[in-house]
């Protein structure tokens, strides 16, 4: 998918390279010399502007990392190290940390990617080996839809419709059958509120999946047929094919992809917001309820005077979330870039 | 008489001519607002923006006069007012109830005190069958069920004052937990706003929640009766909330910051609670300040009232409103250091 991006994007900027070229020529009129003269100011002020564009990015990229940095500041300052050890959120005594939360967003998205993958991987086969032709584009476009769906429809229908399910059919079943297990009655126990990590994780794996699994189809795609084909010609299996042909040849890239995932889930806001229970606390249940960075930040953010330490304490907060998403995502650069290079 | 011309004029010209004022801030009677800025438009050529951001982005909105008045469910304290140099000033009362979802406890019969609500946020209560439940309900059978207590996860006026009446009611829930806009909870779940509450009390049996009166009875969600300071019972009514209104010593403060939890009365509903708002002392634009006031003149009138009643709201007792009125004469001042306001009629 990224590959296919950069050469579209290359092929826009060529285009209007063109055109800016054939402006500056017409411009010109007959002559030759003005018109060469004429296309290289034309050329200069493109570059300009494209220079412009880029540069304009970066330092706004630049910009809310230094202000969320200044403004998070009297936090770091005041809590010190503190902040990141903490499990305190005390709004009426002013005393805060990080650790619940920047756990809760792990959380979350770490097993958001576990449920998604495998879903999304099976969606890639499908669609690039097994899907007939007709059948292709309406499976493709369906997962292009699910990631056209606002996020808080999936809230209200992760609240509304999925929470009352996992409430009835799916937490008291697990709990039964891991009732007098020792680690497992811990790791699924907590009273059925239907809310919580578990079911935020869920809406973030259907969430996420579109953008895994498009991935996925497009890397799948770049597998020379003959390689395939050498192998099915040995008698390989379906599955002997993919295990050690498809996925060894796309596997930089297929992590890539996951990590982009990864970058998507753990930014979520509204949808987690409605599902996960919103409490401070670290249980070793999966059903207990959480928060993460951004359900904090959106809920207690209207209520933050100005000047407050808590002001202070959620701009460090997303502070914190934005360098853990710049790592996720320079993980995932670092990944894909055979794949980019080549 | 001129006043009068003056008035007649502007319902000519029409709504196109309307001057707009601008507000932010507490979300809990932003429903109210909104209906009093469509009904003031024509008798009153004002047109009302109020966007509804929340108590604490009201009171940052108008410490930096961004806009015209600024709304607030907390009330600020005289010496936050002073470093501001704002004027505070009660619109309504609202009131917050307790909703559960107990199966086979239908809407008002369960009997609750502040001490066991309290403790059932702090995680003591744990169960419905708990003996100091089955003590105060004899006539009904409370099931073996968890209780599962609810609160609202964003920041929010309803907290504010739910976890001040716990914190009255409760020693330990005041040195535990406290009262703010968001406290930290011992136990339960959060919900977003007062439908995500009430949602989550729908689906989760063994759950129970405070919202918005108005709220819980749009919606038609089982409340709870509680124990007031007189000893007594109640159920949620307006009646109930009128009494709280009128026990409160309302002149004790000069910046109307009282509070009218746990008020006395033998009929008197516990949580009660007045919305504010924020006006500079020393406005810029006199036009604009004027005609806020000129606004809340309005609604503190007949048909204001009749519109507060409607939506679930109570109005203030009338000797309040004038003793806002009067304040709003002597404390705002313009740049020429004239009154701002020069009484009703307009």
């Amino acid at each position: 998918m990224g590959m296919r991006r950069g050469g579209v994007g290359v092929g826009i900027v060529m285009q209007q390279a063109a055109s800016a070229a054939v402006l500056g020529s017409q411009g010109a009129g007959g002559r030759a010399r003005r018109a060469r003269k004429s296309t290289r100011l034309g050329d200069q002020i493109f570059e300009a502007i494209v220079t412009g564009a880029g540069l304009l990015v970066l330092s706004l990229l630049g910009g809310i990392i230094v202000l969320l940095f200044i403004g998070g500041w009297p936090a770091f300052r005041e809590f010190g190290f503190d902040f990141f050890a903490s499990t305190e959120w005390d709004s009426v005594r002013e005393k805060f940390g990080a650790v619940i939360s920047v756990y809760g967003t792990l959380v979350t998205s770490i097993m958001a990617i576990v449920f998604a993958v495998p879903v999304a991987f099976g969606v890639a086969y499908f669609l690039t080996e097994l899907a007939p032709e007709w059948l292709k584009r309406p499976i493709g476009i369906a997962i292009e839809l699910l990631a056209a769906v606002p996020s808080i429809i999936y809230g209200m229908w992760g609240l509304f419709v999925l929470a009352p399910v996992i409430a009835t059919y799916v937490q008291p079943p697990i709990q039964d059958l891991t009732m007098d297990i020792p680690i497992l009655q811990d790791l699924f126990g907590g009273p059925a509120f239907g809310i919580g990590i578990f079911t935020a994780a869920l809406i973030l794996a259907i969430m996420i999946l579109p953008f895994i699994a498009a991935t996925m189809r497009d890397v799948f795609m770049q597998v020379p047929a003959i390689y395939k084909e050498s192998a099915y010609g040995l008698g390989a299996t379906k599955w002997e094919v993919v295990r050690n042909v498809v996925i060894p040849y796309t596997s930089s890239s297929v992590v890539g992809g996951i990590m982009l995932g990864l970058g998507r889930a753990l930014g979520e806001t509204m949808a987690v917001t409605f599902v996960i229970g919103n409490a401070n606390a670290i249980s070793p249940s999966v059903f207990a309820t959480g928060n993460t960075i951004a359900s904090v930040i959106a809920l207690e953010f209207p209520e933050a005077l100005q000047g407050s330490l808590k002001l202070s304490s959620l701009l460090a907060l997303g502070f914190i979330l934005f360098v853990i998403s710049f790592i996720v995502l320079a993980a995932s650069r670092f990944m894909l870039r055979p794949r980019l290079a080549k | 008489m001129a006043l009068a011309a003056a008035a007649g004029l502007v319902l000519t010209i029409g709504t196109a001519a309307a001057q707009q004022i601008t507000g932010a801030g507490a979300t809990f009677p932003a429903p109210l607002y909104q209906k009093w800025g469509e009904a003031a438009e024509q008798p009153t050529g004002l047109k009302l923006n109020y966007q509804a951001i929340g108590s604490g982005g009201g009171i940052n909105q108008i410490t930096n006069r961004t806009v015209q008045f600024g709304a607030t469910d907390a009330n600020l304290t005289a010496e936050r007012l002073g470093q501001a140099n704002l004027f505070q000033f009660p619109t309504v009362l609202g009131s917050i109830v307790l909703v559960y979802n107990i199966p086979g406890v239908e809407s008002g019969k369960l009997r609750l005190t502040g001490e066991i609500v309290a403790d059932m946020y702090l995680g003591k209560i744990r169960r419905w069958n708990d003996p100091r439940l089955v003590e105060l309900n004899r006539e009904l059978t409370l099931p073996n069920l968890p209780i599962a207590p609810v609160y609202r996860a964003d920041g929010s006026g309803t907290t504010f004052q739910f976890a001040g009446y716990l914190s009255i009611v409760s020693d330990e829930f005041k040195t535990s937990v406290g009262q703010g806009t968001s406290v930290p909870w011992k136990a339960g779940t959060g919900g977003r706003g007062n439908a995500g509450v009430a949602g989550i009390v729908r689906q989760t049996r063994g759950s129970i929640g405070y919202v918005e009166h108005a709220y819980a009875k749009q919606n038609n969600l089982a409340m709870a009766q509680l124990r007031n300071k007189a000893g007594r019972f109640v159920y949620p009514t307006e009646d109930t909330f009128q009494s709280s209104a009128a026990a409160a010593d309302w002149l004790s403060d000069p910046t109307f910051g009282i509070t009218l939890l746990d008020q006395q009365g033998e009929n008197s509903w516990p949580i009660v609670a007045p919305t504010y708002i924020l006006l500079p002392r020393n406005p810029t634009d006199v036009a604009a300040s004027r005609n806020v006031m000129r606004f809340f003149d309005w609604a503190y009138g007949a048909e204001g009232d009749k519109l507060a009643d409607e939506l679930g709201y109570i109005p203030l007792p009338e000797n309040v409103k004038n003793v806002v009125r009067q304040a709003w004469a002597r404390e705002i001042k313009g740049p020429n250091g004239e009154a701002v306001w020069t009484g009703g009629g307009s």
